[in-house]
């Protein structure tokens, strides 16, 4: 088999693990977009905000430490102790389920039946305001998450691979962890929003807020349930993201990766996010591999996802999966 | 009391449509400009130019473009650092291609090739509508950055992969390069300040603004009254982009003397020069004075608060003031939509009606 | 004596002289996806006349005034105007060639002042360009005053000066319903479509309302098609009626011919079916 074809398929099933990826991030806007028609700017921050925290709490730092040294004089940075990873995740947890109540009960309760543009600047105001936060209370220093997922490249693909082509495949264990994870996370997702009673609370919601209403559904209880949701999907791929890279500001960034694929996938559809992370993934990889790198100077993932939602979007403004708009006078 | 129109009457139709239709405001206003143009340069230093007056003066230029995209004709933009950065690398462009000629032109071609690029990437606003169409201007932002980056000719293949100002001079005096002198950047940044705020004024108040904001409001409704929606979305765009570009030209010219694409021009520039009219007022032309000046003081604010009187560290002021912004931010929009020019407005009002509260 | 018969011109009985077809529909059919809005319906529209489309809820009214406004394309069928088959056109175009409209569900701009809302009227009649408009002096200036003119002849004809600087949000139902068809008059149409101009009105609102519909017809002869669902003042006002019921024509002639068709009956009052 030629060496360029091994090189892509390999370039392929990495643009397929990032894809996957790009889909779970994705999927914590549409939720929200669902249930409250906002589209929240503020996920990729939720998500830096999570892995930060997470830190925080296993290193067992003492939040806002640099505010309080500033104004107090004192010299206080860590309560000295450790906590396992597992116990850390589930504080967290319910530090970001906090943080979807007070979100809903100081900002979105005000901005009930805004125009959608309006709720959607007013994330970028809450994406700013949380990024602040995080800072202030963890500290703004790239650190590193270790919750125990495996790292490294995934030897038995490599050797098998090289049995077969000739030419071992390099792909992380991280990323092979991270698609699983995704996959379960997405089908538990969809799963819930089927079957449960808040799951098809949060779908009547998403249709018709005061047909909901009227039948004794609770929005406020929906929506801080949901941007929970958004907080959870946040926190995973904090954890994923903020393994592979370290945790620190670049991380918020993936909510700018993962615009293109709901442009793409359409805002409401949980299948749409996933098609639309994956080719989105799949895309830039190969549009790098075979023509960015060798032909345009390199470095065309930063634009190449949205260049490709924006050409799709003209020709099919309601992207995949959205329904066709029908305008009406 | 304080403010009062009884008296004064407006008796034809062009009277009544001036900008300042009540002759208290008219004289305020000339007052502002005779302020602007003949004290502030016999007052000012290096500090004070470099640290507030430059940077309110180009950011109320680029808010005003922003302001008539969004605030008037609807269509939100998350695009203004890249279309900054267009005028910044024309301009630069520009001067060294053609160095005799008046740093004047290279601006205002500048602008016009932004203008050009902005229609480019409007295109699509015609199928794409709301968000779709803010996530889609993403686009040219990261495009646009990726471009001047990554092609060596924008930057004339300098080895840093910077552009720097060449010195050039107006009716002989310096105003880019290193030895130019307060008065004179802010007179030259001042007179595109003025050009800009009375062309976005009178376009505003005629047929083209007109239609922008019925673009705005309802578009639908807008192109059955006959209202050709492409061009007006294009014109906007255009006159926008026009605005931002001599704004970014500016901002790399006069002011920072030389940049670097990602850094000076980033989605941050895109979200800052946004905020400055959210807060400033969404289609108003003195609310994008009031945000560009509020946003460019407060950083300074809390910097000599912070650092120099509590002497916290800066990194600390520094992630306050993120917390500061995102706050005012959705502060602003659940108290007042529209933004500091309402708060001006209703104020007048009740200087109108003072000492009776009716 | 059969109106509908007639081809040349005619004066009515209070005086208003209608004259030829200036619009004429023919053969429409609409569809969406597999409903038939508008089953192969011919009707023409006579110069200066008040012509109304009836017709019970979901009849077809509506879609048959945005066929009319090139809002929707019929699938079928040609819409004659000023003698000629019109092209598949925009509406923004149809607006130009000079047929305006009002709409059932208030469609003013919100965010501006009724003086503004009623100038959006007059857009198709400014044509200075962004040059000429950016140095506001000359051009710009005397096209806006000429223009400011006509919208407060409107402004004084339906009795709105009062509220002339008012931002349109503020208003109540009724006077924004008298704001709409001020701005549909500034645009001094051939032809003005009113869609469902009573609606949600009570009845001395209805009784304003008909007022300045017959005023303008008078005033400015004005060509008028209505829809609406209201008979009793339809029959009132109008020359001529078409009924609409399931997407087809069931009627069409003078109100009085129109009252004694047995279709039309059996439509507003229901048939046994047996």
């Amino acid at each position: 088999m030629p060496e360029q074809l091994a090189f892509t398929i390999e370039v392929f099933l990495n643009g397929l693990m990032a894809g996957v990826l790009y889909a779970l991030v994705a999927l914590g806007f549409v939720l929200i977009y669902k249930a409250s028609g906002i589209f929240n700017y503020a996920q990729g921050v939720m998500a830096l905000f999570a892995a930060l925290t997470l830190v925080g709490i296993m290193e067992g730092q003492v939040p806002f430490a640099h505010l309080i040294n500033a104004i107090l004089g004192t010299d206080v940075h860590h309560f000295g102790w450790h906590v396992p990873a597992f116990l850390a995740i589930g504080l967290t947890m319910v530090v970001m389920i906090v943080l979807a109540y007070l979100v809903q009960r100081f900002v979105f309760r005000y901005l009930v039946g805004q125009e959608p543009i309006i709720l959607f600047m007013a994330t970028i105001g809450l994406a700013y305001f949380m990024e602040g936060v995080g800072d202030l209370m963890w500290g703004s220093e790239i650190k590193t998450l270790d919750v125990g997922l495996p790292q490294g490249i995934n030897i038995a693909i490599d050797e098998t691979t090289y049995g077969w082509f000739g030419y071992g495949f390099f792909i992380d264990n991280l990323d092979i962890v991270a698609a699983i994870i995704a996959i379960l996370l997405v089908t538990g997702l969809v799963l819930f929003a089927q079957y449960t009673k808040q799951g098809r609370a949060m779908r009547a919601v998403a249709d018709d807020h005061q047909a909901a209403l009227s039948v004794g559904v609770s929005l406020n209880f929906i929506w801080i349930l949901v941007w929970s949701l958004a907080g959870f999907v946040a926190l995973v791929a904090g954890i994923m993201w903020g393994a592979k890279s370290g945790v620190q500001f670049s991380l918020s960034l993936i909510a700018l990766k993962a615009l293109p694929v709901l442009m793409l996938g359409g805002f409401t559809s949980i299948p749409g996010a996933i098609v639309g992370g994956l080719i989105i993934g799949v895309g830039e990889k190969l549009f790098e591999f075979l023509i960015g790198a060798p032909f345009l100077g390199g470095a065309t993932e930063n634009w190449f996802a949205y260049m490709l939602a924006l050409i799709f979007l003209v020709f099919r403004p309601q992207g995949l999966f959205g329904e066709k708009i029908i305008e009406r006078v | 009391m304080f403010y009062r129109e009884a008296g004064d009457f407006n008796t034809s139709y062009p009277e009544d449509s001036q900008t300042f239709p009540i002759k208290f405001d008219r004289w305020r206003y000339y007052a502002v400009l005779f302020v602007a143009i003949f004290v502030i340069p016999f007052l000012i230093n290096d500090y004070w130019v470099n640290s507030i007056f430059l940077p309110f003066l180009i950011y109320s230029i680029a808010a005003i473009g922003l302001n008539i995209l969004v605030g008037y004709c609807g269509q939100v933009s998350l695009g203004t650092g890249g279309f900054m950065a267009v005028g910044a690398y024309a301009c630069y462009k520009l001067m060294t291609s053609f160095p005799d000629l008046s740093m004047v032109v290279h601006v205002l071609l500048a602008g016009g090739i932004t203008a050009g690029v902005g229609v480019l990437f409007g295109l699509p606003s015609l199928r794409i509508k709301g968000f779709y169409l803010a996530v889609a201007t993403l686009a040219a932002q990261f495009f646009l950055v990726w471009l001047f980056n990554r092609v060596p000719w924008f930057y004339n293949y300098s080895a840093s992969g910077q552009i720097s100002a060449p010195e050039r001079t107006f009716l002989g005096v310096n105003i880019t390069g290193s030895n130019t002198d307060a008065w004179a950047t802010y007179l030259f940044c001042l007179f595109f300040v003025i050009l800009s705020a009375y062309i976005a004024r009178n376009l505003t108040r005629g047929s083209v603004g007109r239609k922008w904001m019925a673009i705005r409001d309802m578009d639908i409704a807008a192109e059955i009254i006959g209202v050709n929606p492409l061009r007006a979305k294009l014109t906007a765009f255009a006159v926008s982009s026009f605005f931002v570009g001599i704004s970014g030209a500016l901002f790399f010219s006069v002011y920072l003397g030389a940049v670097e694409v990602g850094e000076a021009f980033g989605i941050t520039k895109s979200f800052l020069v946004l905020f400055m009219i959210i807060i400033g007022g969404l289609g108003s032309i003195f609310g994008s004075f009031a945000g560009a000046a509020f946003l460019v003081l407060l950083p300074v604010a809390l910097k000599i608060i912070g650092v120099d009187w509590l002497g916290w560290p800066t990194d600390i002021v520094a992630h306050l003031q993120l917390v500061v912004v995102g706050a005012l931010i959705i502060i602003f929009l659940i108290a007042e939509p529209h933004g500091l020019a309402q708060l001006w407005r209703v104020a007048k009002e009740k200087l109108r009606l003072w000492p009776f509260p009716h | 004596m059969r109106v509908t018969d007639m081809t040349t011109e005619y004066t009515t009985a209070d005086g208003r002289r209608i004259g030829g077809t200036v619009m004429e529909m023919k053969n429409i059919t609409l569809r969406f996806g597999g409903v038939e809005a508008i089953k192969n319906i011919s009707f023409d529209i006579r110069e200066g006349e008040i012509r109304a489309i009836i017709g019970p809820n979901g009849a077809g009214k509506s879609s048959m005034l945005n066929v009319i406004s090139g809002f929707y394309v019929p699938q079928d069928g040609e819409v004659w105007y000023k003698g000629a088959p019109r092209p598949p056109m925009k509406p923004f175009e149809v607006a130009q060639q000079g047929i305006a409209r009002t709409f059932q569900n208030i469609a003013l701009f919100e965010g501006m002042s009724v003086l503004d809302n009623v100038m959006t009227g007059r857009l198709t009649h400014m044509k200075t360009g962004l040059f000429a408009q950016s140095i506001w002096k000359g051009k710009a200036e005397q096209e806006e005053t000429e223009n400011r003119e006509v919208a407060e002849r409107i402004i004084d004809f339906l009795e709105i000066q009062a509220i002339r600087k008012t931002p349109v949000a503020r208003l109540p139902y009724g006077l924004k319903k008298r704001v709409e068809l001020a701005r549909a008059l500034a645009a001094e149409p051939t032809i003005l479509l009113l869609d469902e101009p009573m609606a949600g009105m009570n009845v001395e609102e209805k009784e304003d309302m008909s007022r300045f519909i017959l005023d303008v017809n008078d005033e400015f002869g004005t060509t008028i098609a209505l829809i609406e669902h209201d008979m009793g003042v339809v029959m009132d006002l109008s020359d001529r009626v078409v009924v609409m019921d399931y997407g087809k024509k069931i009627g069409d002639g003078t109100p009085d011919e129109v009252r004694n068709n047995q279709d039309v009956i059996d439509a507003y009052l229901g048939v046994s079916h047996d």
